[in-house]
Parts: structure tokens; sequence; C-alpha cells
């Protein structure tokens, strides 16, 4: 692989004052993300890794193990504890993303990153049309021409299989599956070189899961973005990622090439996961 | 100072005009932007102009011509007792005529006589804040006009012409201000939205419930939003004039006739209107 879009060393998240003692009573090794001495939740701790131009990096790990945080932190939604993350489109990754003003994080979520929630209305505005929340983001690219927004929303919502019929209509009339879908299609309406995709076919019918899958590898294979793809479910991680790094109470425990990982699991949680699987 | 029937000049104290003339200059300096001052109570209860009457109280001086309007008319209730209690504060001349006055405080209108450099128009502000219909929170608004994030609102514009082929907004159109803030003009109609532009007045605007004013200083751009190829449109009388003065250039009030059953218009700047009657009455 080439170039790196984003590195990430050390990144930290706790919930809590915290204590000199958090990390050395916290992690896999004791099973929990709660520091005994005092109370604080680390969510996150010593999280490293990069994403190469064009790469599907998996995230996977038991529910709690802090996927979501990292994702949620990259995106700013929530504030890391400590950090580097440096997003190369981004002032050539010069700057550590994670401690910029306001305003360029909402640059950088607007223009260089797209998210995609489980929960669709947590990227949509359920009381706009599936247009309007992909015009939103247009807008923010400053395109003022009403024909030109209308003309590029509807590209959108063909390329993620939604009917132009619902284009008009507002989102929280729609089904999961078609919001998760106009979700995608927001996300990448400014073509960010890099989408964070969270749990995205979790709460979905299966027969929906899988056509939502295929496209996103369809997707990824034409625009050659790059993607963080974060999911409980090694079925997903299989079908979509070259790499994945493995979660456990806030730390990384394997990470690797997903084939390798599922084959030959070294740690002794990654094999629970993959045998628990077949 | 003189005082009139025991009040200060203008009604409040001298510490709480400069507080709010310090307002005004801010808000000068901003154009477009709410800046924060400290609501008095008055003898007069709010939702009835108590921000435009600070605003013009902490402003007048002994020798200042007064015209408060409302809905374009200097007669009705409201505006004749603003006016009443600023004159009986501060003793200074009124006047109908807008040529005549140096503060104009309006409700919902701006007259159509154009104004001149040395007259100030002070608004009285309902809902100041623009983004209120698509963020409720005002911390959230604030922050949104801090970083220019005005996408949200442009999405209702796009949302009004998906649903009704153009934007329905009528009163208090949102307008870009200086090419910098999004800012609510307050109610009046489309019709006087384009007075606000690069106009040789000052504008000052106070919302007292909200306690905020604001501001457009002279020669000032002001641009209603509007999509490239979705021009805004002002309010269309085409085919109808005043049926007082005959005035085809001037935004009208539709009337019903009881008597009737018809329909007619009318000037709804009842000064300009008389104007024009007297003008053609001395002909
Ligand atoms: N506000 C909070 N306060 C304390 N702990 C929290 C808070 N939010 C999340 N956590 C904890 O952070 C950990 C990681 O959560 P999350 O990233 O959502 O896990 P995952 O996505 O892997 O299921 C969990 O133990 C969760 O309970
Ligand atoms: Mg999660
Ligand atoms: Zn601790």
């Amino acid at each position: 692989m080439n170039e790196p879009v984003i590195s990430v060393e050390g990144l930290e998240k706790t919930y809590g004052e915290g204590c000199g003692r958090c990390g050395e009573c916290t992690g896999p090794d004791y099973n929990t993300n709660v520091c005994r001495y005092c109370g604080s939740v680390i969510a996150l701790k010593d999280v490293s890794f990069e994403l190469y131009q064009g790469e599907i990096l998996g995230i996977v790990g038991e529910s709690g193990s802090g996927k979501s945080t990292i994702v949620q932190c990259l995106y700013f939604d929530l504030e890391a504890s400590s950090g580097l993350a440096r997003l190369f489109p981004y002032d050539r990754g010069k700057a550590n993303i994670l401690t910029l003003p306001q305003s360029r994080k909402r640059y950088i979520r607007n223009h260089l990153m797209g998210m995609v929630y489980q929960n669709p209305l947590l990227g949509l505005k359920g009381y706009f049309t599936s247009g309007g929340n992909i015009a939103e983001k247009l807008l923010t690219a400053d395109i003022y021409n009403y024909h030109n927004i209308r003309t590029r929303s509807a590209r959108l919502l063909d390329r993620t299989e939604v009917d132009l019929e619902y284009m008009d209509r507002l989102c929280r009339t729609l089904s999961g599956g078609m919001q998760q879908r106009v979700q995608i299609s927001k996300a990448l309406a400014n073509n960010p070189p890099l989408l964070l995709l969270d749990e995205i076919t979790t709460g979905l019918d299966v027969s929906v899961q899988a056509r939502v899958l295929d496209m996103i590898k369809t997707i990824q294979h034409e625009l050659m973005i790059s993607m963080i793809v974060v999911s409980h479910d090694l079925g997903v991680i299989r079908l979509l990622t070259n790499r994945t790094m493995v979660l456990k109470k806030g730390r990384i425990v394997e990470h690797g090439l997903t084939d390798q990982i599922l084959e030959d699991p070294r740690d002794a949680y990654t094999q629970l996961l993959v045998h628990s699987m077949l | 100072m003189s005082t009139h029937n025991d009040y200060n000049f203008a009604f409040i104290d001298e510490n709480a005009k400069k507080e709010i003339r310090r307002s005004i200059l801010k808000a000068i300096c901003l154009p477009g932007h709410q800046v924060p001052f400290a609501s008095r109570e008055l003898p007069i209860a709010r939702g009835w102009g108590t921000g435009g009457l600070q605003v013009t109280l902490a402003i007048i001086g002994p020798d200042d011509v007064l015209k408060v309007i409302d809905q374009g008319c200097d007669g009705s209730v409201n505006a004749v007792n603003l006016r009443d209690l600023i004159h009986r504060t501060t003793g200074v001349p009124t006047t109908f005529e807008t040529a005549q006055a140096s503060i104009i405080q309006t409700r919902h209108r701006i007259p159509e006589l154009p104004l001149r450099e040395d007259q100030i128009i002070v608004f009285q502000v309902p809902i100041p804040e623009p983004l209120h219909y698509v963020e409720p929170s005002i911390e959230k608004a604030t922050a949104m006009h801090a970083e220019k994030d005005y996408a949200r609102m442009w999405v209702s514009l796009y949302e009004d012409i998906v649903n009704y082929g153009s934007v329905t907004i009528g009163a208090s159109y949102p307008v870009m201000v200086h090419e910098n803030y999004i800012m609510a003009p307050s109610p009046i109609p489309k019709w006087d939205i384009a007075k606000l532009n690069m106009a040789n007045c000052l504008h000052l605007f106070g919302a007292g419930r909200e306690k905020r004013i604001y501001a457009v200083p002279p020669y000032t751009r002001v641009e209603p939003l509007q999509f490239e190829d979705k021009p805004f449109k002002k309010e269309d009388f085409s085919g109808h004039v005043c049926a007082r003065c005959g005035a085809g250039d001037s935004f009208l009030d539709e009337i019903f006739d009881e008597a009737s059953g018809g329909k007619y218009w009318v000037c709804s700047d009842t000064a300009y209107c008389d104007s024009r009657i007297q003008k053609e009455a001395a002909v």
C-alpha cells in the first residue's frame, strides 16, 4: 500500500478524573475498563494504527470494548482525552486534528470525513427530506445552485440504490434500510477521502444487510475511498476489510491482515471470538 | 439634563443609557451580529416594542425629531402610545413626515421615502434569531453564527422550494449582512428588504424580550438568502394601485370592504399616502 490517510498514536479516552494507576488495573488482562482506584472508565488506551489510501480497516470486539469510541473521537463527536491523530489530506498531516479549533474540526467533518452511524437518525435529520439532508452537506461546500444540488443529490442517491421517488420524502418516514442508504449518500456527498462506518448493518433485516454490504464494497472499489469499518460481526469484517484490529476493554489485542486473524488468531480472546462465530 | 415629570431625560437613567449605547456601538462595528444588552423594565409591556423603545431612548437627544410607525401607520394605538411616552419623557417634537424625522421607530415596515444619512431607523424586533426555526437552542445558534455554519438555514429554504415551488417566508425574510452574518430583518415585508441594502441611513434593531441589539450601518451590503437559480421575489402588486392616492410603487395593504363585499388596496405607509394626496391637492 501507498500513502497513509490517517495515522493515530496513543489515542486515549477516559470518563472520569483518572488517577495515576488507571492504566495498571484496566484492560484485557484485568477484564475491565473501570479503574479500581478511582472508578474512572478507561474507554480507550494506547490505541495506535495507520490507515492507507484505498484500504478498509476493520475494528472488531465485543460490546463495550471501545469500537465506537474510536470513530467518534476521530469524527470529533467525542473529545479524546489524549493522543495524536494526523489526517494526511488535511494540512499534509502536520496537525494533530484532535486539538484543532472547532471551526477546523467542522471543516474536516464536512469535507474530509464521512460518518455513518448504526442509527441513521444520528446522521440524518428526520424532519428534512432525503434530498435536503444531502443538500445540507453540499451547501457546506458552497454549492448555492438549486438545480445543481438536485442533480448531485439524485446522483448520490442513485449510487446507494435509493429510488428517486424517495428524494423528496421526509427521512423519518423511510424504512431503516432506506434511511441507512440515504445516510451513506450524505456521508459521501463531498467526496471525503475517509469514511467511518459504525455497525451500519446491525439494525437491518438480513436480506437488506447483504445488499448494503455489497454496495459498500462497490463504492469502495469505484471511489477508492479509505474506510474504517466497526462491527461486532466477524462476517461483516471478513466481507469488507483488508486489515483488522481486535479490541478488548479499550485496548488493541491483535492487529493484522483480516484473513490471517480469522484463519489463525493468535490472541486467546480473538480465538474465542472466531470460534464463537463458527 | 432637564427632567420632565420627575423622570430623567428619556426616562432611562444615564448609566443604563451608556450601557445600551455601548451595545449599539458594538452592534454597528459587527453588522448583523446580535449583541446582548441588559434589557430594562419600562412602563410598557414586553412584546410592545420595549427593545426598540430602549434603543430610541438611549440615542435620542433634545434636538431630535421623532416619528413612530406601526405597520407603516403613525396613527395606530401602539405607535401613538410609544410616541407619547417618548415625547413626554424627552419633550422632543414629533412628526408624521418621514423627511422631517431624525429618528424613526418602527414596527414591521420601512418608510417608502428613501432615508438619508442624517436619519436613524429603529426597529422593534420580536424574534432576533434568524436561526430560531432551524436551531431552537440559543447557545447552539450563537455557535453557528460564530462558525458561519449556515447550511441548515439554507436547507430550510431548499425544503421550501421542494415542497411549495418557492420560498414561503413572508415577513422577516433572512438576509446576509456584509457577506458575514445571517440576520432577521424583523417582520418587515419582503418589499422592504431591498431598502436595507447600501442604504444611506443607520438601522438599529432592538429585541426587548430576547435582550439583543443589532445593526446595519449605512452603505452595508444586505442580501436576501437565495439560490443562484431561484431568485428572491418581493410581493407582487402589479395590477393594483392605492385606492386613496393612486400610488403604484408602494407596499399595499389589501382591505376588505364590508359595504360592497369587495376588496381594495391602499398604501401601508400612511404618511407617504397622505403626502401624495396633499401634493395632488396643492396642484
Ligand atoms: N458517558 C460515559 N461515561 C462512562 N462510560 C462510558 C460513557 N460512554 C461510554 N462509556 C463506556 O465506554 C466503553 C466503550 O464504549 P463503546 O465505544 O460504545 O463500545 P463499543 O462500541 O465497542 O460497544 C464502554 O465500557 C462504555 O460503557
Ligand atoms: Mg458501538
Ligand atoms: Zn484511576
